[in-house]
């Protein structure tokens, strides 16, 4: 009975999955594609033919910019698996880590647009940083000629970028670590003479990686063709790839819509690329790592390669609060000149008028996340519970079907999405913007969710099965209590997430939905940083507001449940 | 009361058509919201635009709501992608702020509504003889398919605590940062300012300027453009950064003055500099100044599309802007220091009254400061520059 049910059901969800979420990525790309090999009627383009690629490659900078994304999203995403495994390996163990996942919270929730905003501040030659060590240490009366931000080999993007996906992957790497025995296998691996160090990489890794290997997959695709980030730190002559075709799709040259189109399918097979080229890294890899795990070579030589990947970590936490800090300064501020390292005179004028825009920006914002929140953690819900009734595992596609909105690049398809949803009459509103952001946000809601549902006690579900509970009050009365706390969590990142959309919103909106975000990237365009701060602030402080909340209400919702207050899912 | 009802009964003797019309149009568009797409980077122009909308919905029930644009194209994209998908009426752009090259494209892909700028009361104040600056939009004549609202003029800015004697001319300017490396840069040359800037730097360069005003040929580029390419060679390694990366546009770079990154920046407005001061912006000793031989100047307009949900909306809309109450509120350097369209001749005293009583400032160019006003190339000139200048400077 219950297996029948859970088939209409997971029939149910995976027909909402295919026709809300995959369908319209699909005629996205359709769309796209279309109008990169010549069809775009609207701008009386209509035979086929490969002009708008050759077109493309006579672009200037094409070339620079295909390098440019590759490098920067190759080497940012090595570098954050090699820095979280380092730190988590170090941290393991320590009775603080609990809390380690709470203190990542802002760093987490701070859309990548903020967070930019902040660094660029940070570390610019006339930035924060610049102003504390000037004029006295730096005998710099006005600002040093350097290039720290936007600079041609792309450093300080692949710096943000970093200071974003670091947190990201030791917040998976520390979940996967739950369903792995590494206390026993770490005192085994010690036993037989092992260095901590070693163990890790030998024994642990290995173990781990393959349940963090999607997680990292989604880290090198959006690093590969990251916009907003791109813009504010990446270099602008020529920027990365992402940051080109955004810009060739709004020149005024109408006819640049086509080698745009045609450099959007491009942008997907760099992300289709970069993540071959990280398989076949993975091969050889695995190889080199079989053979010298077969030598048995007990070195105790990671130790300071641990010491050095916890200590660059914190670093990056570090920069990346100061970043947040930084803009919470700007927001209050009236002239802060250089080389001073504090404002001169301060105001609170921007945050006394929400009129001026930033209130009605928060509520749409708000409205937006909660929304597709919900949306997102019912679908979430629905598909778990739909697994659970069939007794089935996930297979492998279905799980590829999930992260497909997250592995290829917005860009490939929200140009062709919006002339689908204009035909279907459906721009403009806060609709379509609620349904394209869904598709990015119900993705990252099973990853937070899937594995404290599969954790569930199975014992609870029977015994109250056996006490003659059916599977509605199963749901609502047992699983969705206990699972409270990772629900909770979960919403928290889905709201995050929508919160930080950017191109989607853009595009989707006309325009006409301002978010918090859209206003901050456009204001980072303008002169006036007390205001960007006002909105990167907002924009910080809104998610981690849910994130707040999701912390506390579980511990007082179970205030009398000792077995449930103790983070016990 | 009798001398208005006098007036509008000689109004409507005069001219009995448009006054029908227009009424028709103000009862069409009451109640209406017209989705002004505007660049968004200008929190004084915003400002600006919410004191128009309040001021609106209180005399005509006309609101307008901003969508902030970065750029101005993304709203002829934005009108390209409805077209594509069949949206011939109750499109989701109604007025543009617009001018140049978004505008002949626009144009002649026939995405305007109009022509529309006749049937404006205001219209009476502009000049709109044949080729006068209302007319022409970078060469490219505008037929009544947008609207005049303010006026465009490139400046130079600098701190007069870090430069005691700006450099007036491009030659000038070149002498300068060779003197100071590192100290000057312009916005990215994909950006309208720095486009502006390389044209500045053409008229002044080039051996016969008058070549500018027709559209562009290979020859006529060659020659024009030599002496350019030559100066921006010796210039280049001298910008901040060694000229490798650009400033997003010219308000970052007015953050860069701000921040003592770079000592001289641009405007294409001349108040611009006053108001930043005001606002903190800018130190109090920054100051703005024109060119020996004269500037480029242009103005900016408002295009309806063809699509256009609210169309009478948005001819209410552009009438109040050409209202010489309004103008005069635009040119007051503490609300928005841009300088009036209308044609001054054509004002009655009070109109003009209202202008000369308008507060002033040390660091507003006097009208000799900035010299005369050079009439922008032709569209396609601007278009060319941009492409070669990319070909040569993007690795």
């Amino acid at each position: 009975m219950t297996g029948a049910e859970g088939r209409w059901l997971r029939f149910f969800v995976l027909l909402l999955v295919t026709g809300g979420l995959v369908l319209p990525i699909l005629t996205g790309l359709w769309e796209t594609g279309r109008a990169a090999f010549g069809i775009l009627p609207a701008i009386g383009a209509e035979t086929w033919s490969l002009a708008p690629w050759q077109r493309l490659f006579t672009l200037p900078g094409i070339g620079s910019s295909l390098k440019l994304s590759l490098w920067t999203g190759l080497a940012s995403t090595l570098l954050a698996l090699l820095l979280a495994t380092g730190f988590c390996a170090a941290i393991h163990g320590w009775s603080g880590q609990r809390h380690v996942s709470r203190i990542l919270g802002p760093l987490l929730a701070a859309p990548h647009a903020a967070l930019a905003i902040g660094i660029a501040f940070l570390i610019a030659p006339s930035g924060w940083i610049a102003r504390m060590i000037s004029p006295w240490a730096t005998g710099w009366n006005l600002p040093p000629n350097i290039a720290t931000v936007n600079d041609q080999m792309g450093l300080a993007l692949v710096l943000g970028l970093l200071v974003k996906e670091v947190p990201f992957l030791l917040l998976v790497m520390l979940g996967a670590l739950g369903q792995i025995p590494v206390n026993a296998q770490l005192a085994a691996g010690r036993a037989l003479g092992y260095g901590r160090g070693v163990v890790w990489i030998k024994v642990i890794l290995p173990q781990v990686y393959p349940l963090i290997r999607l997680p990292v997959f989604v880290v090198l695709s959006f690093a590969l063709s990251v916009v907003d980030m791109a813009i504010i730190l990446g270099p602008s002559n020529p920027p990365v790839l992402s940051v080109a075709v955004t810009r060739w799709y709004f020149a005024a040259d109408t006819s640049l819509i086509l080698p745009a189109s045609a450099a959007a399918l491009a942008q997907a097979f760099v992300v289709a690329f970069g993540i071959l080229l990280w398989i076949c890294a993975e091969q050889v890899a695995a190889r080199a790592g079989r053979w010298w795990i077969r030598r048995g070579g007990r070195g105790y030589s990671a130790g300071p390669g641990l010491i050095l990947a916890s200590g660059a970590t914190l670093i990056l936490m570090g920069l990346g609060a100061s970043a947040l800090i930084d803009l919470a300064i700007w927001s209050v501020t009236w002239r802060w000149s250089f080389p001073s390292a504090l404002p001169e005179g301060w105001s609170s004028g921007i945050w006394a008028r929400p009129g001026s825009g930033w209130g009605s920006a928060f509520i749409q914002t708000t409205v937006i996340g909660l929304t597709t929140t919900a949306i997102a953690v019912l679908l979430a819900i629905a598909w778990l519970e739909g697994e659970d009734r069939a007794g089935m595992q996930r297979a492998r596609w279905a799980e590829v079907l999930i992260y497909l909105p997250l592995l290829v690049p917005q860009i490939a398809f929200l140009y062709g999405l919006n002339v689908v949803f204009l035909r279907a009459g459906l721009t403009g509103g806060l609709g379509a913007v609620i349904w394209a952001q869904a598709l990015f946000v119900f993705p990252y809601v099973m990853i937070a969710l899937s594995d404290p549902w599969r954790a569930l006690d199975r014992r609870l579900v029977c015994a109250s099965a056996a006490l003659g509970a059916g599977p509605m009050r199963r749901l609502v009365a047992v699983k969705l209590p206990i699972l409270l706390r990772p629900l909770l969590t979960a919403a928290a990142i889905g709201f995050a997430v929508s919160v930080a959309q950017y191109l989607p919103t853009l595009f989707m909106g006309a325009g006409r939905v301002a978010t918090l975000t859209t206003e901050a990237v456009t204001l980072s365009s303008g002169s006036d940083r007390r205001v960007t701060g006002v909105y990167a602030v907002l924009q910080a402080v809104l998610p981690l507001g849910t994130y707040v909340a999701a912390l506390f209400l579980p511990a007082f919702v179970h205030r009398n449940r000792r077995g449930l207050s103790g983070g016990a899912a | 009361m009798r001398l208005a009802v006098l007036a509008a009964a000689i109004l409507a003797a005069a001219s009995p058509v448009m006054a029908t019309n227009w009424n028709d149009t103000l009862a069409a568009a009451k109640g209406q919201t017209v989705y002004w797409n505007a660049w968004g980077g200008d929190e004084r122009t915003n400002s600006f635009i919410a004191w128009a909308s309040d001021a609106l919905s209180a005399r005509y029930g006309v609101t307008i709501q901003q969508v902030k644009l970065t750029d101005t194209a993304e709203a002829v994209t934005r009108v390209i992608a409805e077209k594509a998908a069949g949206v011939t009426e109750n499109g989701s752009v109604d007025m543009i702020w617009i001018n140049g090259a978004n505008f002949l494209s626009m144009k002649q892909q026939g995405l305007l509504f109009g022509p529309f700028v006749a049937d404006l009361p205001n219209a009476r104040y502009l000049d709109l003889a044949s080729g006068s600056a209302a007319t022409v939009d970078f060469t490219v004549p505008v037929e009544g398919y947008e609207s005049p609202w303010r006026l465009a003029k490139f400046v130079m800015t600098y701190d007069s605590a870090r430069v005691s004697e700006p450099p007036r001319s491009m030659r000038a300017l070149l002498k300068w940062a060779q003197q100071h490396p590192g100290r000057f840069t312009h916005p990215a040359v994909s950006n309208f300012m720095g486009a502006t800037f390389l044209k500045q730097a053409l008229i002044e360069l080039a051996p016969d300027a008058s070549v500018l005003q027709s559209p562009v040929t290979d020859e006529a580029f060659a020659a024009a453009t030599g002496p350019l390419w030559q100066w921006y060679d010796a210039l280049r390694p001298n910008l901040w950064h060694s000229g490798e990366t650009f400033p997003e546009n010219a308000s970052i770079q007015e953050q860069m003055l701000n921040d003592g990154e770079i000592d001289i920046a641009m405007s294409f407005d001349p108040a611009s500099t006053a108001a930043a001061i005001e606002k903190g912006l800018l130190p109090g000793t920054a100051r703005a100044y024109g060119l020996e031989g004269g500037t480029i100047g242009n103005i900016s307009f408002v295009a309806i599309p063809f699509n256009a949900a609210h169309k009478e909306g948005a001819m209410v809309v552009a009438n109040f802007l050409l209202d010489p109450a309004t103008q005069a509120r635009a040119q007051d350097i503490t609300v928005l220091g841009s300088y009036s369209v209308l044609d001054q001749d054509k004002l009655g005293p009070q109109e003009r009254a209202e202008f000369a009583a308008l507060p002033t400032s040390p660091a507003l160019p006097t009208n000799e400061e900035l010299g005369v006003t050079l009439v922008e190339p032709h569209p396609s000139w601007m278009t060319r520059l941009t492409d070669v200048w990319a070909q040569r400077y993007t690795k």
